[in-house]
């Protein structure tokens, strides 16, 4: 109930100790922790220096998980334990995850709500719990290194990812104890981190080249209000393929037969990377490659013929950005400043090629490796409200069309992508048979006309509805989307007031049954530091919540609330700060619940004139 | 209303109910508004407050999206005068310019086959803007004259905008086609 701190533009929030707050990037290949210190933000390492961490978790009998270099070193003995890749895996589907799985070796089982479960020799894991393995070795290193709990964090997300996959990742952040304070776009927070938000207003792109990933935004900065205009990308095209383009290249010169054996053809991929990565620094590699026989083929690779072997695959990502850059109504000339994201943009060609483009030197400064968690450190100590926020805002779309399905399977888009988040866009409906008493709702996210190609995101219905002709009854159904990009249905109809809204859980999300069973296996682990932690964190939530609710009384206590009003809040608060004295996490709890409900009215009152505010000081045009 | 704000877009935003509207004007009330009701503002606040900011962020970017986009912007006139829109029933367009339409879309039909449809395609995407241009004129005269009732002629130019704003979608897909087919890249 930091409720009551209402931020005056230009000022800072109420005065508070510094929190601790992070910014998460969790990758498909690598994950990073950043956080600002001294006023400027930067990746943490580990003990060994190591700032990447390996999105690779190894589960094992009768023993923790191990994250990181170490289950990578020990993937490829125990690949079927070892998981890498397991973003690719969240927020999806068992069916999905065959069809993506074909190309991991991991043996899937259908969990509840049909999520998919891998097998492994620690029992049946998510893919939401495998994240949450590797979120918590970031969360200690943050806290280890700043010697302190952290308040919040901010993780990016793609920009293309879908609600169930947000979801996912908010899933993950729970179980591994961490309180998310927003979910940011990668390509946002890469513009963050070169600070485009403090510079002139305009048009930038972010162009982001992963490992197996695209995504291409087109931002506008307009006097620090940052916003999202589009999201195009392609998400199965990364540095991987480069390799593999290069690996085939090899194998034509050298002479080796398309059927060669898994373990060369590993090692090839491997020698493609590294001549790869030699050619950003100079013009010749020489290549020695072992065959199958023992003997060796020698070679060199150019960078000319570097070029020319991934032109194509340069020439598909520049196909998103037109896409981008027309669904955000702008033209490449508009652009003014192009930030380079992810490891493959180290490449010298993808540089000039994007340069090309957009007629202008991309900006490469920042290691694109950790230009994303930068940015997420500098928003999450903004939310976290160590620095006056008004700096910043930050305006997401969301990035696929949201809509519900109709007859003979086609979908109503009723929100379409790229709309600035959050929003509330409602649609009627009316039905279709004589006396219909109720009506199913099935939630699609995605661009397709058929439902069949679009996201299954839930299934709802709506009870109750009094008989009525065909027609006669009208539902009306709005989505919400928030600032997270999370969705929420309600389902209303007109003529009776029959009303049925439900939170939707996508459908590959978890039931809360699921998530239960995880924090109790995980209680389990560690009960004792679990029970301590939630303590400490209802106590620090107990006293920010007085903290705001003192300044906020003293402010304008008397403005908003008669004699009568007040006592009972006054009330409600000193219970809290009696309960905060406790050792119950749970009566902590409840006595906040009870503040929030005694003052939701003067909550209310403040919010209201505080919109008043915004409409104050503007010049008001003459109504006619 | 609970979450504080005018039901009306132009109230909400300062604006007298015209097509024509200070643009600057908008911008700067939406930021201003943003700024106070985004719900990163609230990132620790109590649900209820991040409720209610969401509900006010929510209803500020639904009212900036109708009130920036000419032909939403005029529909939601069109609407709060008592007009009713049913998009199945489209209202009589004169064939003058029912011909015109034929016509600029056998000319997308054709650009493909065009010795160079980069250049012909550019060519009538301007001319398809200079006719968006025209009759956003003529909305923009019909709708703000001096008697506000929904006319009927306003309504028309209202669905000759629709009828162009379709096609100049299909037109800029196909360039973005044909700029990947063709295009330098």
């Amino acid at each position: 109930m930091a409720l009551l701190q209402i931020t005056e533009p230009g000022q800072s929030t109420a005065p508070h100790q510094h929190r601790l707050a992070a910014g998460i990037d969790l990758g498909t290949t690598n994950s990073l922790v950043a956080t600002v210190r001294s006023g400027r933000a930067d990746t943490l390492s580990d003990a060994d220096g190591h700032h990447l961490l390996p999105s690779i978790v190894r589960y094992r009998s009768e023993a923790a998980a191990i994250v990181g270099r170490e289950a990578m070193a020990a993937g490829v003995d125990d690949p079927l334990n070892t998981i890498m890749s397991v973003k690719r895996l969240m927020g999806r589907g068992i069916d999905d995850v065959k069809h993506i799985g074909n190309r991991l070796p991991y043996e899937f089982v259908a969990g509840e709500s049909g999520m998919p479960r891998i097998h492994t020799a620690a029992g049946d894991v998510s893919p939401v719990e495998v994240s949450a393995e590797i979120l918590k070795v970031l969360r200690d290193r943050a806290e280890r290194t700043l010697g302190g709990e952290l308040a919040g964090v901010v993780i990016t997300v793609p920009a293309y990812f879908d609600d169930a996959q947000r979801q996912a990742t908010k899933d993950a952040a729970q179980l591994a104890g961490l309180r998310v304070l927003r979910l940011l776009n990668e390509p946002t927070a890469a513009a963050v981190a070169y600070g485009l938000d403090r510079s002139s207003d305009g048009v930038i792109a972010v162009y982001d080249l992963g490992g197996g990933t695209f995504d291409v935004s087109i931002l506008r900065l307009n006097k620090g209000v940052f916003e999202v205009l589009a999201t195009a990308g392609d998400t199965a095209l990364g540095g991987d393929d480069m390799d593999r383009a290069i690996a085939r290249w090899i194998m034509a010169q050298a002479g080796i037969s398309d059927d060669a054996d898994h373990r060369q053809l590993r090692r090839l991929l491997r020698d493609a990377c590294r001549a790869k990565e030699a050619l950003t620094g100079q013009e010749l590699v020489p290549l020695k490659i072992e065959l199958a026989d023992g003997s060796h083929w020698e070679g060199e690779l150019s960078r000319q013929q570097l070029n020319e072997l991934i032109d194509p695959l340069i020439r598909k990502t520049i196909n998103p950005c037109r896409r981008a850059l027309r669904d955000a109504g702008v033209s490449a000339q508009d652009v003014h400043a192009v930030v380079m994201v992810g490891g493959s943009t180290r490449v010298p060609r993808v540089r000039e090629r994007v340069g090309d483009f957009f007629k202008q030197e991309p900006l490469v400064e920042i290691n694109p490796d950790k230009v994303v968690a930068i940015g997420a450190a500098l928003q999450a100590d903004i939310l976290a409200g160590n620095k006056p926020a008004d700096e910043m805002l930050l305006l997401d779309v969301i990035p696929l069309s949201l809509g519900v399905e109709t007859m003979g399977g086609l979908v109503e888009k009723i929100i379409p992508r790229n709309t600035t988040i959050p929003v509330a866009r409602a649609q009627e409906f009316t039905t279709f048979k004589d006396g219909q008493t109720a009506m199913a709702l099935h939630v699609c996210q995605g661009e397709r006309e058929l439902v069949s190609d679009c996201r299954s995101l839930a299934h709802f219905e709506l009870r109750g509805i009094p008989p009525m002709t065909a027609g006669a009854g009208r539902v009306r159904v709005t989505f919400q989307v928030d600032a997270d990009g999370m969705l929420s249905v309600t389902a209303r109809e007109e003529t009776s007031g029959v009303e049925s809204s439900i939170a939707v859980k996508p459908s590959y999300g978890l039931t809360d049954r699921e998530i239960e069973t995880m924090l109790r296996d995980s209680i389990d682990h560690a009960r004792d530091d679990m029970q301590a932690r939630r303590l400490r964190e209802q106590q620090v939530e107990a006293d920010r919540v007085l903290e705001a609710l003192h300044a906020a009384l003293s402010e304008d206590g008397a403005v908003f609330l008669g004699p009568d009003e007040r006592e009972p809040i006054e009330h409600a608060a000193r219970q809290l700060a009696a309960a905060r004295q406790g050792d119950d996490p749970r009566a902590i709890k409840q006595a906040m619940e009870q503040l929030e409900q005694a003052s939701a009215d003067y909550v209310t009152r403040r919010m209201n004139a505080n919109i008043r505010k915004a409409m104050a000081g503007h010049k008001i045009e003459d109504f006619e | 209303m609970s979450n504080g704000l005018s039901d009306n877009y132009f109230e909400l935003f300062g604006l007298a109910p015209r097509y024509r509207i200070d643009k600057n004007a908008l911008e700067e009330r939406y930021r201003a508004f943003q700024h106070r009701v985004h719900p990163d503002r609230y990132a620790s606040a109590s649900d209820q407050a991040r409720r209610v900011a969401m509900q006010q962020a929510a209803q500020i970017n639904e009212a900036y999206r109708v009130l920036r986009d000419p032909i939403a912007r005029a529909r939601y006139l069109l609407e709060q005068r008592g007009h009713v829109f049913q998009d199945q029933q489209q209202t009589h367009q004169d064939p003058e310019f029912l011909m015109e339409q034929i016509e600029l879309r056998e000319a997308l039909a054709e650009v493909r086959s065009q010795d160079d449809p980069l250049q012909s395609m550019a060519d009538l995407m301007e001319r398809i803007d200079q006719r968006v241009a025209s009759i956003t004129e003529d909305v923009a005269r019909l709708l703000d004259r001096d008697h506000a009732e929904p006319a009927a002629d306003a309504v028309a130019a209202v669905q000759r905008m629709q009828f162009l704003r379709r096609l100049s979608d299909e037109a800029s897909e196909l360039e973005v086609e044909l700029q990947e087919e063709l295009g330098d890249f």
